[in-house]
């Protein structure tokens, strides 16, 4: 033992190093943390069964209510109205009975998740828009969730972005509760807090207003990458 | 202190550790229920919950530094000093090499001391960015989701390796009597703890 300590100095601070390389290790992985985790849950994925510990496939559960809406599909219905030709007001088997959509996308979480490749079935929006007419007065639609008291808003143009629709299905699964059974909007474009979980009603209106998390200022136009402060 | 045990964890060591211990358990349950798909659906009442985990990650923060200002805080500091110190004998003990005498705290635990502390300061910095980013954009960043899921699991992979030591291993298990009594004894610490120096 004593050799090991010939000549040596004195015990070395080096403690406050570990302290502060982890702090600002912990700091700096703001800048890289979101390329590091999607390398590692890419390489999980495969075990994510067997880690009950991991949210599966990277999906959080947002809501903004006590409780998850429920759905009856003997009783539900979705509306629409406002400024159209003709309300309408279509039940479960009327809704999936229309001409189905099918699309593969990236749900982006304006607080930085991101889940890849989900696959999204339903209805075109603008095929459901058609059957109610918008009057020439109707500039924006507005989007009422069941999850009081959430709702949402986009204007006549985005709505009418192409792959803009109205999801009773994903991964080839009727749209699970947690994520707004039986009828969610999915705008792949814009932040998930447009994607409207839960959908019941929409109204066709002269203008957008503020939508629930728009009060509470984030951007009303949330284009991923370019709203809510990123890419500016 | 009954003859033949020796002093290890001053009252203020203990109550720091056993408020951080409740604490850490209490913000890991409130946090998972925010977290995993299963039990938000199962338990819900996010917006309840979300204030809960949040004011008392903040009564956590505010209790480690009551109870620090309050108590011993010259010991505090003394126990500082030791965590900060490595010498020779901890780079031996790190790396496995024997005979590598200890001090009151062994090279593993004073990683472990000073990993829980930064991440005790982290999981402060990135909870307070993730409310106050939800109030203004220019406090959002893409990763501190990211940040503060990753502390919960690497604070889970040191309290497993802390609770197996502490709990279970059968060599050091008798360590837990130090911070719930305050004392261990004589002959363990010169076992474990060879160049620790009675007071």
């Amino acid at each position: 033992v004593d050799e090991t300590h010939a000549g040596t100095p004195g015990p070395r601070k080096v403690g406050r190093a570990v302290f502060l390389g982890a702090v600002l290790g912990g700091v700096s992985s703001l800048y890289w943390g979101n390329a590091a985790w999607s390398r590692v849950s890419a390489a999980i994925s495969p075990l994510e069964n067997g880690l009950p510990l991991v949210p599966t496939g990277g999906w959080r559960i947002y809501t903004v209510s006590g409780h998850l809406p429920g759905f009856d599909p003997k009783t539900w219905r979705l509306e629409l109205g406002g400024h159209v030709e003709k309300p309408v007001s279509l039940a479960y088997n009327e809704l999936v009975a229309l001409p189905k959509v099918e699309q593969v996308s990236t749900f982006h979480c304006v607080t930085g998740w991101t889940v890849k490749n989900v696959r999204w079935g339903g209805v075109r929006l603008g095929d459901v828009l058609g059957l109610a007419g918008p009057k020439p007065t109707a500039h924006a639609l507005e989007f009422v969730s069941a999850e009081v008291p959430y709702v949402d808003s986009l204007t006549l143009q985005q709505a009418g972005l192409h792959d803009v629709m109205l999801a009773y299905e994903m991964d080839g699964a009727p749209l699970p509760r947690a994520h707004g059974a039986p009828l969610r909007l999915v705008i792949p474009e814009m932040y998930g807090y447009k994607n409207v979980k839960w959908l019941k009603r929409i109204d066709l209106v002269r203008t957008p207003s503020d939508g629930y998390w728009e009060v509470q200022g984030y951007d009303r136009d949330a284009w991923v990458g370019r709203s809510n402060g990123y890419g500016t | 202190v009954k003859p033949g045990y020796r002093r290890r964890f001053s009252r203020t060591e203990r109550t720091l550790h056993w408020a951080n211990a409740f604490f850490f358990g209490f913000l890991l349950a409130t946090g998972l229920v925010l977290y995993l798909p299963s039990l938000a659906v199962d338990i819900g009442r996010r917006p309840i919950v979300q204030s809960v985990h949040f004011w008392s990650g903040i009564a956590w923060i505010c209790v480690l530094v009551a109870i620090v200002l309050c108590g011993d805080r010259r010991g505090i500091v003394r126990t500082a000093r030791e965590v900060d110190a490595f010498d020779r004998d901890d780079w031996r003990w790190l790396s496995g090499r024997r005979p590598a005498p200890q001090g009151r705290f062994n090279a593993g635990q004073k990683l472990n001391t000073l990993l829980t502390a930064a991440f005790v300061v982290l999981f402060l910095v990135s909870g307070l960015l993730l409310w106050l980013g939800e109030r203004d954009t220019r406090l959002r960043f893409a990763s501190t989701v990211v940040l503060h899921d990753g502390l919960m699991y690497a604070s889970l992979v040191l309290l497993v390796g802390h609770l197996y030591l502490a709990v279970l291993h059968p060599a050091t298990r008798h360590a837990l009597r130090g911070m719930t009594t305050g004392s261990v004894r004589e002959e363990w610490a010169a076992r474990h703890h060879a160049k620790w120096k009675a007071d």
